[in-house]
């Protein structure tokens, strides 16, 4: 296991393989969720990268999907409905050096969580967002999501949903995310490349995977997807040119787009900040103020 | 108060943009600068522009603890500020206004109106600021004090606006002290001189400053009245002071963020009022669940709801006792003053990272956004850090429990990013080694051990706590008992009241949990008779501590109104009960702001 590498000097770094992020825990989904794609997916790409789980922090909100954490070995918090993306951000903000992974579904990011979704991706603040998007509440047992399509009849939309659902790709382009993904959790190959690149991008990167429930969800399923997901990298599409991009990420039909919609390389927020500058984490720096910042301040006072 | 020498207060009327602000700041700033203590109390409303700003300065050679009972001397900037005001003018007070554009009214006996024919003063500037200056020149004739201290603080302030700016706001403002000194009568007894130079802060600026003092190295908050002024400070200084601080996009996030920043090491703090503390509930919750130490201050304003966004209030007690959902425990304090803010926010720091939970503070706008002078010398800006029982440095063993579980409740905390200590927290309920006990059966064995667990660590750090004591004399006639905020406004009330011969002393209340409910018993079964002083209408506190203690008290006195008590208010409300006329007595706000 990954967490017995030694910490003295010259011990030899073994390279890790996707079984040492394995979780202590057998993840509790049911039979055939495209959620287990997701975490096979995540695993192969943090040991392809290199990765150590005491490097990394995985933040989720709740759901289904959200028991993630659990089942992965890093550094883990699973907080509240919704604000994974708001702790990620702290988080990332006073430890700059993690590797911050923010998981979760489509009802805790682009629902109860759609306020911090906004406005982390306009931050770019520089973590992966995973989203298993699996148009439906399941952890609440089978209710309407906010990118379920319109018709669709569950037990809130007994008669078919009425709503518009919101496009978590077009969405995140708009908001100012520099690296904007859509997987498939049938196809691991693709999946884990798109995490692995969005791990290495310094930025907000979403990657929204198609990751279809089974038991609630009986309108996308593994086939409808298997069936239309065509991705961006077999096609002539230019990741820069956000217009394409958004329009790539609009087709709902016999054809539905995956792939890397959108790359952009903007300064992150850490970048940004000068506090970040020098001196490390914030978290290991000395606590207190110097005699100096102390007499400046109440000088200030006088 | 009987032994002061000197006992002062002004205040400046007028509409928001008139620049109230100015003439009150370079007034305060050379008052404390001579040494004298301060205590500034400033009524607003929630507008940029027009409606009525009320600023009153209150000065002495003795510590003040409120903004007074009366005013000495007040300064009309519009016609408003007058109508509203001079009725409340005593004898031998100074009115002060503009004459080219203000009429006085009926003035009562002894009250020297003192008109200023601006236009002339200021060669008929189009500057209507200016106005303000030849005040403030005028005010310092009538106090007695020197041009020249006037002169050297106009140059320092307007220094950065270029000498034309300097030498216009000098030359009105000498103007305005000539006139005044050729034409109206300086107050009897001069502004003396302190012992040595004295400086102020906001309370915000106290609860900032306690923050960075404690090693704050993330500070969160969205923008809300009366609790901006922390960020505004922690936002100035945090590039010198290596503190990151982010305006999030809700008090969700600012909550949600501070927790984050809180696990991965940093101490994290964030500060809102009631309304946003009600959003940040739910994630306070969370960090008792996870075990993670943060501090959310709530600066209370007047509710429920919006409410009154800019008068104050103690009515958000219950709120923070019941903030988030589920039985936890948490640290809750409310600080009586600025310079008891400051110091309780490392402690609270301390507190909470050796219990590893979150920490409330409850302030008011009174604190808050009161202004008040202090000692630099009280201040220090080095407090004791215990970080409790917080693994730092990487190890090579394995099997880490995160929420281990330890005879004193308390589990070693291990920061993210540490090799050999690669652990989850979870706001589901948990075994010591994080698992979610709803990922086996929902074992009712593991979820009791858990809790006890959170509750002894929690109790045991909850001891270090000093338990609330009376200040005054053990025998006094009347006790009264108040929290927070009141404590100023009480011990004020119990000098005048001994001026009017009934004896009192005062149980202030300043840790709301651990309350420390048996020493309260002891105290309070030796008083002869109590008093409940609350800002608010229902007697939250009166009632919290019945349900702790099984006490009731004699009386109380009340204020709902938005507005802050006066001295005068308690002491009126303790003579009508010794009367037996009421046993709750609601003060009548005279300064209608």
């Amino acid at each position: 296991m990954a967490t017995t590498v030694g910490v003295a000097e010259g011990e030899p770094i073994v390279q890790l393989t996707a079984k040492d992020f394995k979780g202590p825990v057998n993840p509790d989904w049911c039979a055939g969720c495209g959620d287990f794609g997701v975490l096979n997916s995540l695993q192969r790409a943090c040991a392809e990268l290199g990765l150590r789980p005491h490097e990394i922090l995985t933040v989720s909100g709740i759901g289904c999907s959200s028991n993630l954490p659990g089942y992965f070995n890093s550094n883990g918090m699973h907080t509240l409905h919704g604000r994974a993306l708001a702790v990620a951000t702290g988080a990332k903000m006073a430890n700059h050096e993690l590797t911050v992974i923010a998981t979760g579904g489509d009802g805790d990011g682009y629902g109860i969580g759609g306020n911090h979704f906004v406005h982390t991706a306009r931050r770019n603040v520089d973590l992966i967002y995973v989203v298993m998007n699996n148009q439906i509440y399941g952890l609440t047992t089978g209710q309407i999501s906010p990118t379920s399509t319109i018709g669709m009849r569950t037990k809130s939309t007994p008669f078919g949903s009425v709503e518009m659902p919101v496009n978590p790709i077009t969405s995140a382009i708009m908001n100012g995310a520099t690296y904007v993904a859509r997987g498939f959790s049938g196809d691991i190959k693709h999946l884990t490349q798109l995490i692995v690149n969005g791990i290495q991008h310094k930025g907000f990167a979403l990657v929204d995977v198609f990751s279809p429930c089974v038991t609630f969800n009986h309108d996308n399923d593994n086939n409808f997807f298997k069936n239309r997901v065509q991705k961006l990298e077999d096609l002539d599409h230019d990741p820069s040119d956000w217009k394409t991009a958004c329009e790539k990420a609009m087709a709902w039909g016999d054809t539905i787009y995956t792939g890397l919609f959108f790359k952009e390389e903007i300064p992150t927020l850490g970048g940004r900040e000068p506090v970040l500058e020098d001196g490390g984490p914030l978290a290991f720096r000395p606590l207190g103020l110097s005699k100096e910042q102390a007499e400046k301040i109440i000088q200030r006072m006088l | 108060m009987g032994s002061r020498n000197y006992d002062f207060a002004l205040a400046i009327g007028g509409e928001a943009g008139q620049g109230i602000a100015t003439p009150g700041d370079i007034l305060a700033r050379i008052f404390i600068r001579r040494g004298l203590h301060l205590n500034a109390y400033n009524a607003y409303q929630s507008i940029i522009r027009g409606g009525h700003i009320f600023l009153v300065v209150r000065v002495s050679d003795e510590e003040v603890y409120t903004h007074g009972d009366s005013m000495d001397l007040l300064l009309c900037l519009n016609q408003d500020t007058m109508d509203r005001h001079l009725g409340l003018m005593g004898p031998g007070s100074r009115v002060m206004f503009n004459a080219d554009s203000i009429k006085p009214g009926d003035a009562g006996d002894g009250v020297h109106l003192c008109g200023l024919p601006v236009g002339d003063l200021t060669d008929n500037s189009r500057n209507r600021l200016l106005q303000n200056t030849v005040a403030v020149g005028g005010m310092m004739s009538l106090t007695g004090l020197d041009f020249k201290v006037l002169e050297d603080s106009l140059r320092l302030r307007f220094q950065r606006q270029g000498d034309a700016v300097v030498e216009e706001n000098v030359s009105v403002a000498r103007a305005g002290y000539d006139y005044c000194e050729s034409n109206f009568e300086p107050f009897a007894v001069a502004m003396p001189e302190g012992l040595k130079p004295l400086a102020f802060w906001s309370g915000n600026e106290a609860l900032a400053m306690g923050g960075a003092a404690a090693g704050v190295k993330f500070y969160a908050a969205y923008p809300m009245s009366p609790a901006t002024g922390v960020l505004h400070w922690m936002a100035q200084n945090a590039r010198n002071l290596g503190i990151m601080v982010r305006q999030v996009e809700d008090e969700i996030g600012v909550a949600n963020m501070t927790i984050g920043a809180a696990h991965t090491g940093a101490r994290a703090m964030c500060a809102t009022s009631g309304g946003g503390f009600a959003l940040m509930t739910e994630a306070i919750g969370s960090a008792a669940m996870m075990e993670i130490p943060a501090v959310f201050i709530d600066v209370q304003r007047a509710g429920p709801s919006t409410g009154v966004p800019t008068k104050t209030e103690q009515g958000d007690l219950w709120q923070a006792l019941g903030a988030s959902q589920g039985d936890f425990e948490r640290f809750i304090v409310a600080p009586k003053d600025a310079l008891d803010a400051f110091n309780t926010v490392p402690e609270l720091f301390n507190l909470v990272d050796k219990a590893q939970c979150p920490g409330i503070v409850i302030s008011d706008l009174l604190i808050s956004e009161g202004r008040f002078s202090f000692d630099p010398d009280d201040v220090d800006m080095h407090p004791v850090i215990d970080r409790g029982e917080l693994i730092t440095e990487p190890s090579n063993t394995d099997g880490y429990k995160r929420y281990a579980y330890t005879e004193s409740g308390i589990s070693p905390r291990a920061l993210p990013g540490l090799e050999g200590y690669v652990h989850l927290v979870a706001t589901d309920e948990h075994d010591e080694d994080s698992v979610l006990i709803s990922d086996e059966f929902t074992n009712p064995h593991k979820r009791r051990k858990m809790v006890e667990k959170r509750a002894r660590k929690f109790q045991g750090v909850a001891k270090n706590v000093s338990p609330p004591a009376i200040e005054g004399p053990a025998d006094a006639e009347v006790t009264l008992i108040g929290w927070g905020s009141s404590y100023g406004v009480i011990k004020e009330a119990i000098a005048q009241l001994a001026d009017r011969g009934v004896t009192a002393n005062q149980l202030p209340i300043k840790w709301i949990v651990p309350l420390n409910g048996e020493a309260i018993i002891d105290i309070v079964s030796t008083c002869k008779r109590t008093i409940m002083v609350e800002n608010n209408y229902s007697g939250q506190f009166f009632r919290y501590m019945r349900s702790e203690t099984g006490l009731n008290v004699d009386g109380h006195i009340r204020k709902y109104d938005g507005e802050p008590f006066m001295p005068h208010h308690v002491v009126d409300g303790v003579l009508e009960q010794l009367a037996g006329k009421t046993t709750c007595y609601v003060p009548y706000q005279e300064v209608i702001v």
